[in-house]
């Protein structure tokens, strides 16, 4: 569910206002974890009463909860339930700040909306309101906005600019064709969350006229004047001419068949297999699903980084669910055997294997 | 010395016979540049030269330019060209061991009109290629008519204004520019006569060329803003589809050249793309506003908590780039907090618009029947009568949920016609089917169904879904079907959340399950009873009265 790359150091030392923040956030944290609309509410509420700036009670109470969400459900200490349950407490407490504060718009108009595919809306939800307390005219469409969807509100709208939200970096193909047809229609995109990198690289890779870390430098951005027009509208393989090797398209096809072949290679590997449980052998197929996508992902930008980063996260995932991560390496080598004509593949694969390797030594194959 | 002005127009070398008659017209100078001798065809084409006559004195500069630089250069010379009178001509430099020069003129006028026709043709094709480029992206008007004058200021005039026809009222949409400025848009009410040639070009007659037009008589309006006295102003009309798009007007200023007749012609060039991509744009504003309209009452409505209950659905047609399609849902809240909401889930066999349509009229049907939703059995029987007599074959299937709050929980009559059973995720975990069965609706004359009554507690669910859930085929070997247990798996980490929060989790499974895969119509909606132990119905955005 949540990226690896959204992880932001804490701070230095506190100020008072940041303690002030800390409590408002901790007390929305509990109440929304339990399920606790009310108390929930009322600690934004509060934070409001007490002069906390909104955009602040936005992005450092509410983001601070909903960021803290996604590592607790990364270390496996709350349960999909609770995330799913503190997610959606926090969007109805967004929706009782954007009922107390409203500002009246009179800066452009700017849509926001998620990568299709995309379910974290959180981001753009809270985007959304901070434009708006800046006085933005906002269309929010949601979650996992599909292209032909954005490109029809742009042709009937056409806003100023666009906010694309993604988390998950599988999404990065269908965010470049959602970024492309945007910018034929000469609307310029602002490209943010994990998706995009953590200094912004893919949003540039993908041809956005912008990117910002967060909310809050979204709007400064959007805030200090128009984005450039989009120059000259362009297709996928302008961007990134190594597609024209076929290797992403071919590995995106064949995945169920690719996950096939890996698992049951596994199940040849890994005696083990043969006592698991259907739910077992599912979330191992879906562990396997990823691998392959990610491995897609990185053919498609061309970034090797990105596959060695995510196999890394999800050994961690996985350590924390008591889960032997072991059986990573030989997906790998799987996965490497049926890709051997592939060279870019190859080289990712044995990459990842190799740095996955040394950093697995001492971790027990399962039995 | 010789005296110059009495010096026949002859030579002071003397010169052949053979260069004299040469068709190329050659001078003869010296490092001084002096004339020392002109051909015949050097003194037709140049009468001012004269032989002991300095080059600088009466040839054109830049011969005399070039034979000046000629002594600081080495080797051959740099051939060099220049203009004589209208003729274009090519100056090859000879070094004579003497240190005289000979220039041969060669006259290159037509080659050189037609290397320069050639390649303002080559900016004339770049710069319409670029117009239709930018165009073609926007089907939004607004936008349109900012490109058209954005690309009018950068390429044809100082300043530039498109008027599109006059809207509701008699006002004129306009968007104006000056060059390297913003675009302003604006509604004028204005008297479009007082420009000569715009309300002609406004109904499509051809264009006034610009010489017609007196700058002076410019109306304030169509004076742009911080820009200088007018020189010159060009009105074109911009064609559309059979209708005339509107006109673009062009502004020089002062200083500027007036507009030529190829420059003119290029506008026109350009006012017809423009006015293509501006009539497309309407055309598609028309479209998609009697599309939404039309479409309104087809859309899946927004549900959210009512009467102390919660309510939420998620709809995801089997088209991504559609809205609707052959599942439906509404919530009919109950009049008063002790009365029951009525909740229908359907599904019409078929996707797309044809079973949408369906959609709607059993929508409306069942709207009209709610003062009988104290009997489901009877609904349906009425529903499938009036089905049947509709000249559509589609039958449907759907559940009827009576949904009223108990105490802390919640109380439920469910009835299925031909549906897959609403299912309870009990506070446990546990996951239960609803007891009640029915027959398809729409299809025979006779309807039976069987009605479950049970009871939500807090943070207890009762999910509602389509089989575009169950049947969503894809998973991670890309083959099997979603399936009912692991709906009641994801369902079983479900307890205790709130209806947004199981909807979600539900379709976002299903959805990542298909992966890339097509897909049915999916539809889910939950009714969950509220965790939280609040009095009375809260609005949602305010305090909330609850009990510690």
């Amino acid at each position: 569910m949540t990226d690896p790359t959204t992880r932001t150091p804490t701070g230095p030392e506190e100020s008072l206002s940041q303690h002030a923040l800390r409590q408002y956030a901790d007390a929305l944290w509990t109440a929304a974890i339990a399920g606790d609309e009310y108390a929930a509410t009322d600690a934004v509420l509060d934070a409001l009463d007490a002069g906390v700036d909104p955009e602040a009670v936005l992005l450092d109470v509410v983001g601070a909860v909903q960021r803290k969400v996604g590592l607790e459900w990364a270390a496996n200490r709350i349960s999909v339930a609770q995330e799913h349950t503190a997610t959606a407490i926090d969007e109805r407490v967004i929706g009782a700040v954007g009922h107390r504060v409203r500002t009246e718009p009179h800066l452009g108009r700017i849509a926001v909306a998620c990568v299709d595919g995309e379910w974290h809306a959180l981001p753009a939800r809270l985007l959304s309101e901070v434009l708006r307390l800046r006085g933005f005219r906002v269309d929010y469409l949601g979650a996992q906005v599909p292209a032909p969807h954005l490109v029809e509100h742009l042709h009937r709208t056409a806003p100023e600019a666009v906010a694309l939200s993604g988390s998950l970096a599988t999404r990065l193909p269908t965010a470049h064709a959602t970024i492309t047809a945007c910018r034929a229609t000469g609307v310029p995109v602002i490209a943010g969350g994990a998706a995009f990198g953590p200094d912004g690289r893919f949003a540039r890779l993908l041809g956005a006229e912008a990117w910002a870390p967060d909310a809050r430098a979204a709007a400064d951005r959007l805030a200090a004047g128009p984005l450039p027009r989009p120059e000259n509208s362009t297709q996928a393989v302008d961007d990134l001419p190594h597609l024209a090797d076929q290797e992403y398209t071919m590995v995106t096809r064949t995945a169920p068949q690719l996950v096939k072949a890996m698992y049951t290679g596994l199940e040849r590997r890994l005696p083990v297999m043969a006592r698991y449980t259907d739910q077992q052998r599912q979330h191992t197929a879906e562990d396997l699903d990823h691998i392959v996508q990610f491995l897609a992902t990185s053919l498609y930008t061309g970034d090797d980084e990105l596959f060695g980063q995510f196999l890394g996260w999800t050994a961690t995932i996985l350590e924390a669910r008591s889960v032997p991560a072991a059986f990573l390496v030989p997906a790998l080598e799987l996965l490497g055997e049926e890709l051997r004509d592939f060279p870019r593949a190859t080289a990712l694969l044995e990459g990842a294997r190799a740095q996955l390797s040394a950093s697995l030594v001492g971790t027990k194959e399962p039995a | 010395m010789t005296e110059p002005e009495h010096a026949p127009r002859g030579s002071v070398l003397e010169i052949d016979t053979r260069i004299d008659t040469a068709p190329y017209a050659a001078v003869v100078a010296d490092a001084a540049g002096i004339v020392q001798a002109l051909n015949r065809a050097a003194r037709t084409l140049l009468p001012a030269v004269r032989v002991g006559e300095t080059l600088t004195a009466t040839a054109p500069a830049w011969l005399a330019a070039s034979h000046a630089n000629l002594a600081h250069a080495a080797g051959p010379g740099p051939v060099d060209q220049g203009w004589v009178e209208r003729r274009s001509l090519e100056g090859h430099p000879v070094r004579h061991d003497d240190g005289t020069v000979t220039w041969w003129l060669v006259d290159d006028t037509d080659a050189r009109l037609a290397r320069e026709a050639l390649r303002s043709e080559q900016a004339r094709t770049a710069f319409l290629t670029e117009v239709s480029t930018a165009l073609l992206g926007s089907l939004n008007l607004q936008r349109c008519m900012e490109i058209t004058v954005g690309l009018a200021t950068e390429h044809l005039g100082d300043a530039a204004m498109v008027i599109a026809p006059a809207a509701h009222g008699g006002r004129y949409p306009t968007v104006s520019g000056v060059r390297g400025g913003e675009v302003a848009h604006d509604v004028l009410d204005v008297d479009v006569e007082e420009v000569p040639g715009l309300p002609e070009a406004l109904q499509g007659f051809p264009p006034v060329p610009s010489r017609w037009l007196d700058p002076m008589s410019l109306p304030d309006w169509l004076r742009p803003t911080g820009f200088g006295e007018v020189g010159s102003i060009v009105v074109t009309p911009l064609p559309g589809h059979g209708v005339p798009a509107g006109a673009l007007i062009l502004v020089r200023g002062a200083g500027a050249a007036e507009f030529s007749e190829d420059e003119e012609v290029v506008a026109r060039l350009f006012a017809t793309r423009a006015g293509v991509a501006m009539s497309a744009a309407r055309l598609y504003d028309q479209q998609a506003s009697i599309t939404e309209t039309l479409m309104r009452d087809l859309l899946p409505p927004t549900v959210h908590r009512l009467s102390g209950v919660e309510f939420a659905a998620r709809y995801r047609p089997s088209q991504d780039g559609e809205r609707i399609g052959g599942d439906f849902y509404d919530v009919h809240p109950a009049s008063r907090d002790d009365e029951e909401s009525l909740v229908v889930l359907g599904d019409v066999c078929g996707k797309g618009l044809d079973a949408a349509v369906l959609t709607g009229k059993i929508r409306s049907t069942l709207h009209a029947l709610l003062p009988l939703a104290g009997d489901h059995l009877r609904m349906l029987k009425l529903l499938n009568g009036a089905l049947l007599n509709t000249h559509d074959a589609r039958f449907a299937t759907l559940v009827l949920a009576s949904v009223a709050r108990a105490g802390g929980g919640v109380r439920l009559r469910l009835t299925c016609g031909g549906h897959p059973a609403p299912l309870v995720v009990r506070a446990d975990g546990r996951v239960e089917e609803a007891p009640t069965r029915g027959t398809l609706i729409g299809a025979m004359p006779e309807v039976r169904a069987t009605t479950a009554e049970l009871t939500l507690g807090p943070g207890e669910t009762c999910l509602m879904y389509t089989d575009g859930i169950t049947e969503a085929k894809g998973g991670p070997f890309g083959d099997e079907l979603f399936g009912e247990r692991r709906l009641h798996r994801a369902l079983g980490e479900c307890a205790g959340m709130p209806a947004e929060a199981v909807v979600e989790r539900v379709q976002m499974l299903a959805s990542q399950w298909l992966g890339r895969g097509a897909h049915d119509d999916m539809a889910v909606l939950a009714i969950t009873a509220p965790r939280g132990q609040h009095l009375t119905a809260v609005g949602g955005h305010g305090r909330g009265r609850y009990t510690a």
